[in-house]
């Protein structure tokens, strides 16, 4: 029930954007499920809000260009275009199964929605609460030749699973000799702050899994990546764990397309062009920088080239070396602590690349190595005037 | 049949006009005085039995009649992994490979359940399941690669000794962790399910492991998913060095499978036609009803946990005898064989002459060979190689060009 609570709270907090989205959905045809739970939930949103006092968002999400090269589009929030990658994978893979806690009414943050009426109850289902099990249980599928699509309710309940993860989906290609393998399990997982998810709704543990050789770990950064990527990590050989921005679920509303498509794991996009300093950030902070791109252009004249890292590991080391070469600069910022968080991988990888290009000792923009703080969330995060203030510094070394 | 189980597990309807509980979680009356349910731990759940200690047939009705050739080859798979124990075991104390783990007293649970599944079931194991390989025709070249990692080890020499695995026998490779095979192995169950080809999965733990967090995840996800599963449990009374009354306080391992809706038995586990015709049934079963069942297979670890411990150290000498010569699995099948004229004197000198040969002749081959190729420490990491990985397999290459007379690169594969 607690995070049933989070669920609907996190709809509070978005309401107004994800109201917008709902109401565009509702005579959409394929997504109209969307717009019959609006419905029913919104006047229950709004009695409820106006015993809330919400700190400003800490980012506005600015939409991709609507791509073109995918046929029609449809206008989609992160949440909707996880269903519509979901979708798209059980219509072409017949041995596809969901499943996770609450996944079959379709999940807490609405992710499911429909797919248990269109495709079964035995390919859309709900386990037992037990995140070691649902692991455990997805290996095994995939082991035997189905594609398991795990679901992890919150990323900061994925360390029961732990175990699974790392010692046996991580290692069951390399220490069976390839005799077996898990390649067709990709665990999903809503992850990232979400503005009052104080300690265990809202991190960020990519950090722990990139320390962990044979496993994939991606973050999309708005709808058309998420199902991009994520249908990607779908089809990928080898096991993919795939956090969920839970604040952008509603907040963020693009033009997405219907149909399948992928965008390539372990490869970074260069979202600006920039001369003097390289930006590299993923899942929300990305918004956060972008603003400060512009910040930085405004009130100090300065250039940012702006990196979306998308793939954790194996990350993209070729695309941030050949920018930080250009601009001799790098800041890092991620949400998670700093100590040990994988801006410490990524700064030192490009110091040993880039020594002689290098102007300013690379700067880390990251939470504080404290739990996630319930009230303090607005003073924790590194949000746009952290990273600001940290860009000028690297300008004037 | 288990339609009714299922239904009478299922939530009942909600009927306000009658009174007796409604509570969603459970079906049940309501009682009037205050009674705690007692576990049952003096009078457990029984052992099956089939045979006795002197190979006879206790209740002919429950005696699966297997053919003089099938009950032959089931004693020569449990005398050959004997063997082959014997041999590797005495090969780690001479330093010629790393680590073993012998199967001594649970070569009935090996054979006999193997013998009762199809070839194509899903074996998920621990470690000390080496029988059912065995049991399917895994060449004695391939367990003495993986033992000595050579350059034959379908597992490329990446993990220790005795964590063997077979695609082609279905034999999913053992890894180190505890349980955690037993969630994995209801997920496999349920994609079998869905494949519909009356497939089941077999899944083997030790007494120690069924109290690890994964064991119980395993039992309830194939309960309540409805997955054709067969858990099979060897009890042997030690998790290395940790007796079952310190491992536990209920009824063993069985006791456990009603809680989770689970059919459950408990077996002799030195009897190997108990194991066969439990696993028979349970398997029939599993696959008609997609239902998992739990088999308990009681029995005594008799070597020592593996050959980095002294089991002296923490059981007596006499205790182990017992087992060792009163009630053995492998003898308990020769006096069954005997006393039907199956098996001789001379039949058991020439096969144990023939058998230490075959094992020696493999324990030879396997030694000579070169280990494999440096590569392959690079390589199946991923489904393919990362730059990353080539960049370091390439920094690993130019170091030991660099120092090779540091390493030990001539027992390697070029």
């Amino acid at each position: 029930s607690l995070t049933t609570a989070m669920a609907a709270s996190a709809r509070l907090l978005f309401r107004g954007a994800g109201l917008k989205a709902y109401t565009a959905n509702v005579n959409s045809g394929a997504q109209s499920s969307f717009g019959t739970t609006l419905l029913r939930l919104s006047p229950n949103c709004s009695s409820q809000t106006k015993t809330q006092i919400k700190h400003a968002s800490h980012f506005t999400y600015h939409p991709d260009p609507v791509p073109t090269m995918y046929g029609p589009t449809t206008k989609m929030n992160l949440f909707q275009s996880v269903t519509s990658a979901l979708d798209n994978t059980l219509a072409s893979d017949p041995t596809a199964v969901i499943f996770g806690e609450d996944v079959a009414f379709g999940g807490v943050f609405r992710c499911t929605v429909g797919l248990r009426d269109k495709y079964g109850k035995d390919r859309v289902f709900n386990t037992p609460l037990c995140e070691q099990g649902i692991v455990g249980f997805g290996i095994g599928a995939a082991a035997a030749g189905a594609t398991a699509i795990a679901e992890i309710q919150f990323a900061d309940y994925i360390y029961p699973a732990f175990d699974q993860i790392v010692n046996e989906a991580a290692k069951y290609r390399y220490r069976s000799g390839n005799l077996f393998d898990c390649g067709n399990l990709t665990i999903r997982a809503p992850w990232g702050c979400v503005g009052h998810g104080s300690l265990y709704h809202s991190q960020s543990p990519e950090a722990f899994f990139a320390h962990c050789p044979g496993i994939k770990i991606v973050i999309p950064r708005g709808p058309v990546q998420c199902k991009g990527l994520l249908l990607s990590c779908i089809e990928d050989h080898n096991p993919c764990i795939f956090f969920e921005p839970k604040i952008l679920y509603r907040a963020a509303v693009e033009q997405v397309p219907t149909e399948a498509y992928t965008i390539p794991l372990s490869q970074a996009e260069v979202l600006q062009e920039g001369s003097d300093v390289t930006l590299v950030a993923w899942g929300t902070q990305i918004h956060v920088l972008r603003e400060v791109v512009s910040m930085a252009q405004e009130k100090l004249g300065v250039s940012c080239e702006l990196i979306d890292l998308q793939t954790i590991l194996p990350w993209d080391t070729e695309t941030v070396c050949k920018s930080v070469a250009k601009t001799g600069r790098l800041l890092i910022s991620h949400e998670a602590p700093v100590t040990g968080g994988f801006a410490a991988e990524i700064s030192s990888t490009v110091q040993e690349e880039c020594f002689l290009n290098l102007e300013a000792p690379i700067t880390r923009v990251c939470g504080y190595d404290t739990p996630f703080p319930h009230i303090f969330e607005p003073f924790y995060i590194p949000d746009k005037w952290k990273c600001f203030e940290a860009v000028k510094r690297l300008i004037s070394y | 049949g288990a339609s009714n189980l299922a239904g009478a597990l299922r939530q009942q309807p909600f009927d306000s006009s009658e009174e007796k509980p409604q509570f969603p979680g459970a079906s049940a009356e309501f009682i009037d005085h205050l009674e705690f349910i007692q576990p049952n731990v003096i009078s457990g759940i029984p052992v099956y039995r089939v045979m006795d200690r002197a190979g006879q047939i206790i209740n002919p009705s429950e005696d699966p009649q297997l053919s003089k050739e099938t009950v032959v080859n089931f004693y020569q798979k449990m005398t050959l992994l004997n063997t082959m124990d014997r041999i590797l075991y005495e090969s780690q104390r001479q330093g010629r490979i790393s680590f073993y783990m012998t199967n001594y007293g649970e070569e009935g649970t090996h054979i006999g359940s193997a013998a009762a599944l199809d070839s194509k079931d899903l074996v998920f194991g621990q470690y000390r399941e080496a029988g059912v390989l065995m049991y399917r025709g895994f060449p004695l070249d391939l367990f003495m690669a993986q033992c000595y990692a050579n350059a034959d080890d379908l597992g490329k020499g990446r993990q220790m000794p005795v964590h063997y695995g077979s695609k082609d026998l279905n034999f999913v490779t053992i890894s180190s962790p505890l349980a955690t095979q037993i969630p994995q192995a209801a997920g496999a169950a349920y994609a079998a399910k869905r494949e519909n080809t009356n497939r089941a999965v077999i899944c083997y733990f030790g007494e120690g492991a069924a109290s690890e967090g994964d064991a119980h995840a395993g039992f309830n996800f194939s309960a309540t998913l409805e997955c054709p599963l067969i858990f099979f449990c060897r009890n042997n009374g030690y998790a290395i060095s940790t007796p079952t009354n310190e491992q536990y306080r209920g009824d063993g391992i069985a006791a456990r499978g009603p809680g989770y809706g689970m059919l459950s038995i408990r077996v002799d586990g030195n009897d190997v036609f108990a194991v066969y015709n439990a696993t028979k049934e349970a398997r029939r079963r599993a696959v008609a009803e997609n239902q998992p069942f739990l088999i308990e297979a009681m029995t005594y670890r008799i070597g020592h946990h593996s050959t980095s411990d002294d089991s002296s150290a923490y059981r007596s000498v006499d205790e182990v005898n017992y087992w060792d010569k009163q009630d053995h699995p492998i003898s308990r099948l020769r006096h069954y064989m005997t006393a039907r004229s199956w098996w001789s004197e001379d039949n058991e000198r020439s096969w144990r002459k023939q058998s230490r040969k075959t094992v020696m002749e493999a324990f030879e081959k396997a030694e000579k060979r070169h280990k494999p190729h440096l590569d392959l420490m690079f390589t199946d990491v991923y489904d393919e190689m990362t730059p990353n990985l080539i960049r370091q397999r390439e920094s690993m290459w130019r170091h030991i060009q660099q120092y090779k007379d540091h390493y030990p690169l001539d027992a390697y594969a070029k």
